[in-house]
């Protein structure tokens, strides 16, 4: 029997469960020895220019080695903003004349021992002259973040001057509404952090957790204006991530810089406060949506006006708004869908990607627009979607916006998921509810989805990913991958797929990734692109493997290759009828090393789809909102195995959910971050959300030999919208039609009340 | 995330504590459960350059009965508080309030006298207190003294201590078999109250609608003038004087103290 497929229990857990991972704050290695710690001073002003500081003090405190300012560091580049945005909004490696937002790195202190930091840096004075802090989707341009730029637009994509005026013409219903998605931390449990150490030979060796360690190779080689081959980067565990530790920041460019400029390890660990405004944000952009179509429930047109607050600097928000346009009309048959994206700076952290990275704005738009136009038709919306939705395909699909979906039957699973939640019951229920005006209102959501995993780097070169399989004497195999776990559970996953082409069981097969000398090249771990890519790539080198082994093998017995069977319960050649005539893999390995790297290229980017069905309750009285159910349809093409298929789509369901319902940066009128501690960044626990009710579906795609699609971020691409609708759902017999996320109990009961008022006016 | 410096000794007793506190005034604090004052220290919003560490006294710890009144050590921990059969008989409201808590890691090191010194409007053993008319027992240099309830929170973080005094125990009425209500809103379990309410024959305590905790006195006297609970709680916002922060404005957190009076008054719980 095949293992693939089956549950096969995580191998990475008994280590985890009991020694613990070893994360870079805990690294213990010689190389480290006599490290010398480091600290940000970071901005307490959202905009300010600095007239000056003063070190004296924390020069003269205990264990203080030196501090550094920007003029230090003079000699490091800026980093340009990402996409096609305006080039004079350049990031200095340490905030230099002015501040852009708190949080930002100022100076950096250097100590001895790590809790004579925190105390130093309380000595540095640095004078600020406050400027008005730039806030919101469209900050005027009185106050300038980047004075050179003469604007505070970064850029656009697509050109709003192209819009149709006669878009919506010959429709019966059209509805409009401007949307937030608000902005939210990563906040995964282990923050940033850097140990880097430099070699007589002008070496630099960084350990920094991260989602790929080439990527962050070469980043710090940028910023460091060195060499490639001069860096090496090492990954430790690394205790999750959602998107934002790809590639190097600036505070690991630093890192780095100190430890060569004092001739000495240098170490950094970041504290949550440091995390919750240092580590970049997510998500931030406004959508204006319109969307219009016939009274009986076709959409005939879909326009989607994004803004992007990149926060101060212009990093992935440059190009994550492009992701979103590409995504405009998701899974729906649209006839004339349009969409523009314009990107802000304003004075607060830098936006980054985060789980589903500019694709759950999309769907979360979207869905928005379904719902609100179903309501405005007055038709169910699980009717308008079954009407709107591409029929299934299996030929690729072009959108109107350039997207190539490889394999889609997205009715089938939204049928799935409403038969599995069982729709028409909860309608039932939820006109009970409303009849007798119980306290309690029932809501029911519905989002139906399509994203985009597995991209390659660009046009033309197609998404790839490497592999080294070795088996050796001993009869066990080591594998090299290009990509990055953290989190995932890729020991597991590429030790099955190793297993079934070898025959080698999985306990006896290690995984290694994050080390560029011994991997030098791979994408890492985001945008879902591993298991379809580097476990690809896996399959690809442990069957090239045993193909080269049947040749030695076969050299051996002096019979032809083709004529040996290769039986995967002994790990042995034997000539076809012959069980005696038998060379086993681990001979072949003492006698040569046998050991196969294989690249995997892919065709192109793939586009898993499906339906979550949120349930909620809302208290009339109070607001509250509790979500009783989420069904959910994640069909990611053929499952390699469904507990950690599961695993991922868990996470991304719960922390979907949570920013529907809960999170949220905020920052007051002055700039200032008022969520500085989980105590006011609500992430949610296993206490706030249900059992989830998992459907299977298995959509293969022919993108790769496997049939898989990527799932770690689906979850929180369909739960976000799903649990926002139903949450608008359950007051919308009130005259609800739109929440802003986070759904809170307050802005749940305001609605409410606003609602109540309008329909007094109306009726007075 | 690291406190500033500071000294640290472990009491032998109640009265070295007390010794202790008198002999270094403001600069020392006292260290029960920890849950509120490291957090405070981490984030050096408090940084007392001694501390007294009282968690480990014995002599503190405990739940008793003394004649009309239950008596819980100033050490208590709110999971023994909470899992107390004596407490769950005598004044199932305060047992109750010491099970809404946080989470288990929290109710394991927090105190009921860390968490009333502390004096936090949003904290649920302050409230139940005040709910239940309870004095608490004050212990200083000049000896000991019992002050209610009512007079013992002065504002946010502030209560009538003395620097050199300690609290040793709280003493509530035995209740058993009265009914009672209690209201926690939260957005998360673990979490304070945006608003609470406790209630208990007639009295109303109310978290986080001011800067201590307090009685919603029109209510109260609405009920003792013969109104439906319904009634009364229309006026459970009276008088109050609640902040505004993330989670709630005035006039949500004025419209909640009345849902969650009418529903505590009714005996429910949540
Ligand atoms: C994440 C989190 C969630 C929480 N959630 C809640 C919640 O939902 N509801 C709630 O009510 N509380 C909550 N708390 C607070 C918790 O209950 C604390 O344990 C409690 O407020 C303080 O008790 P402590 O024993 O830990 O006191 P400590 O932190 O040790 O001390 C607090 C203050 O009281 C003083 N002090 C302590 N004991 C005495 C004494 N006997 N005499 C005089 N002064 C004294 C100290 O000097 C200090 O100033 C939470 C705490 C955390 C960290």
């Amino acid at each position: 029997m095949s293992i693939l497929g089956t549950r096969v229990l995580r191998t990475e857990d008994p280590r985890f469960l009991t020694t613990g991972g070893v994360y870079v704050e805990d690294l213990v290695d010689e190389r480290l020895d006599g490290a010398c710690h480091v600290f940000f001073v970071r901005s307490p002003v959202a905009h300010a220019r600095i007239s000056g500081i003063d070190a004296s003090a924390a020069l003269a405190a205990p264990g203080v080695v030196a501090v550094f300012t920007a003029a230090d560091v003079a000699d490091l580049p800026t980093i340009p903003p990402s996409g096609p945005m305006n080039k004079h909004m350049q990031q200095p490696m340490l905030a230099t004349d002015k501040v852009r937002y708190v949080g930002e790195p100022v100076a950096v202190v250097v100590v001895e021992q790590p809790y004579q930091g925190e105390d130093a840096l309380e000595l540095v004075a640095v004078d600020y002259e406050p400027l008005p802090a730039v806030l919101g989707f469209d900050p005027s341009d009185d106050t300038l973040l980047f004075e050179d730029a003469g604007t505070n637009v970064a850029g656009w994509w697509g050109n709003p001057a192209e819009l149709k005026a006669d878009l919506f013409d010959g429709c019966e219903v059209v509805v409009s509404q401007v949307i937030i998605n608000q902005r939210v931390a990563p906040a995964p449990m282990e923050s940033r952090g850097a140990a880097a150490v430099w070699g007589a030979d002008g070496r630099l060796t960084a350990w920094i957790p991260n989602q790929g360690a080439q990527g962050t190779k070469g980043g710090l080689a940028r910023m460091l204006n060195l060499e490639p081959s001069q860096v090496r980067v090492i990954t430790p565990d690394v205790g999750g991530a959602f998107g934002a530790k790809f590639g190097a920041d600036r505070e690991h460019v630093i890192v780095a810089w100190v430890a060569r400029e004092l001739g000495r390890p240098a170490r950094w660990s970041e504290t949550r406060y440091e995390n919750l405004i240092g580590m970049t944000h997510g998500r931030a952009q406004q959508h204006t949506i319109t969307i219009g179509g016939s009274r009986d429930g076709d959409v005939l047109a879909y326009r989607l006006e994004v803004v992007q607050d990149a926060g101060a600097y212009v990093r992935a928000g440059g190009f994550l708004p492009m992701l979103t346009r590409l995504m405009t009309s998701g899974p729906y048959d649209i006839p004339r869908a349009e969409s523009v994206a314009k990107v802000v700076v304003t004075s607060t952290t830098p936006i980054g990607a985060y789980r589903g990275a500019g694709r759950p704005e999309a769907s979360a738009a979207l869905e928005r627009a379904i719902d609100l136009f179903a309501a405005e038709a007055g038709l169910d919306p699980a009717d308008v979607r079954r009407k709107n939705l591409l029929p299934a395909f299996t030929e690729p699909h072009r959108t109107a916006f350039g997207a190539l979906y490889d394999t889609g039957d997205y009715v089938t699973g939204l049928e799935r998921a409403l038969a599995a939640a069982g729709y028409v019951e909860l309608r039932a229920e939820q006109a009970a509810r409303r009849a007798r005006g119980d306290v309690r209102q029932l809501g029911i959501g519905l989002a139906s989805y399509v994203e985009i995993t597995g991209m390659g780097e660009g046009e033309g070169s197609g998404p790839n990913e490497n592999a080294t399989v070795e088996v050796r004497p001993d009869g066990t195999a080591t594998i090299l991958t290009g990509t990055s776990p953290h989190g995932q559970g890729h020991q597991t996953a590429w030790a099955m797929l190793a297993s079934e082409e070898l025959g080698i069981p999985v306990e006896k097969i290690t995984l290694k990734w994050g080390d560029t000398d011994l991997i030098p090249k791979g994408g890492g771990t985001g945008g879902s692109r591993s298991l379809q890519l580097g476990g690809a790539a896996v399959r690809q080198a442990s069957q090239e493997l045993i193909e080269e082994a049947r040749q030695r093998a076969a050299a051996q017995l002096e019979a032809s290759p083709a004529d040996l069977v290769y039986d995967k319960t002994k790990t042995s050649f034997n000539v076809a009828g012959d069980p005696d005539a038998a060379v086993p893999l681990t001979q072949l390995a003492e006698q040569e090393r046998l050991l196969i790297r294989a690249v995997f290229t892919g065709p192109g980017a793939t586009f898993p789809f499906g339906t979550h069905v949120a349930v909620v309750e809302v208290d009339a009285e109070t607001g509250k909102p509790t979500l009783l159910r989420m069904i959910t349809v994640d069909d990611a093409g053929v499952v390699l195995n469904p507990l950690l298929a599961e695993g991922q789509r868990h996470g991304g369901i719960g922390q979907g959910a949570a920013q529907a319902m809960v999170e949220e940066v905020v920052y007051d009128t002055d700039g200032n971050p008022l969520t500085t501690s989980f105590a006011d960044y609500p992430f949610v626990s296993a206490t706030e959300l249900p059992s989830f009710e998992l459907v299977d579906s298995q959509t293969p795609t022919t993108y790769n030999p496997l049939g898989v699609k990527g799932i770690g971020e689906a979850g929180s691409i369909g739960s976000t919208p799903a649990v926002q609708n139903a949450i608008v759902d359950a007051v919308a017999h009130l005259g609800v039609r739109h929440i802003d996320m986070p759904t809170t109990s307050r802005r749940i009961w305001q609605a409410i009340r606003a609602a109540g008022q309008h329909s007094e006016s109306e009726h007075a | 995330m690291i406190p500033a410096k500071f000294d640290y000794v472990a009491a032998e007793s109640a009265g070295h504590a007390i010794e202790l506190l008198a002999e270094h005034g403001d600069d020392a604090k006292v260290l029960a459960g920890g849950h509120s004052l490291l957090p405070m220290m981490k984030l050096r919003l408090a940084t007392p350059e001694l501390l007294i560490d009282i968690g480990g006294l014995d002599e503190l710890a405990g739940v008793s009965v003394d004649g009309p009144d239950l008596v819980v050590g100033a050490t208590t921990r709110h999971a023994d508080l909470a899992a107390s059969e004596l407490a769950r008989a005598e004044a199932p409201l305060l047992a109750y309030a010491a099970s809404q808590v946080g989470d288990p890691q929290i109710r394991h090191r927090g105190t009921i006298g860390g968490s009333l010194s502390h004096a936090d409007p949003a904290a649920d053993l302050p409230m139940a207190l005040v709910a239940l008319g309870g004095t608490v027992v004050v212990e200083g240099q000049a000896g000991t003294r019992t002050v209610g309830a009512d007079d013992f929170f002065l504002g946010y973080f502030e209560t009538v201590l003395a620097p050199d005094e300690l609290v040793t125990a709280v003493r509530v009425p035995r209740r058993p078999g009265v009914p009672w209500g209690y209201q926690k809103f939260v957005r998360r379990a673990n979490d304070w109250a945006i608003v609470g309410v406790a209630a208990l024959d007639g009295r109303i305590a109310l978290a986080n609608m001011g800067p201590t905790p307090l009685r919603a006195a029109a209510a109260e006297n609405a009920l003792a003038a013969g109104a439906s609970a319904a009634d009364a709680a229309e006026l459970a916002a009276d008088g109050t004087s609640p902040g505004e922060d993330l989670h709630a404005d005035r006039e949500y957190r004025r419209h909640l103290a009345r849902i969650l009076t009418r529903r505590a008054l009714e005996h429910e719980t949540a």
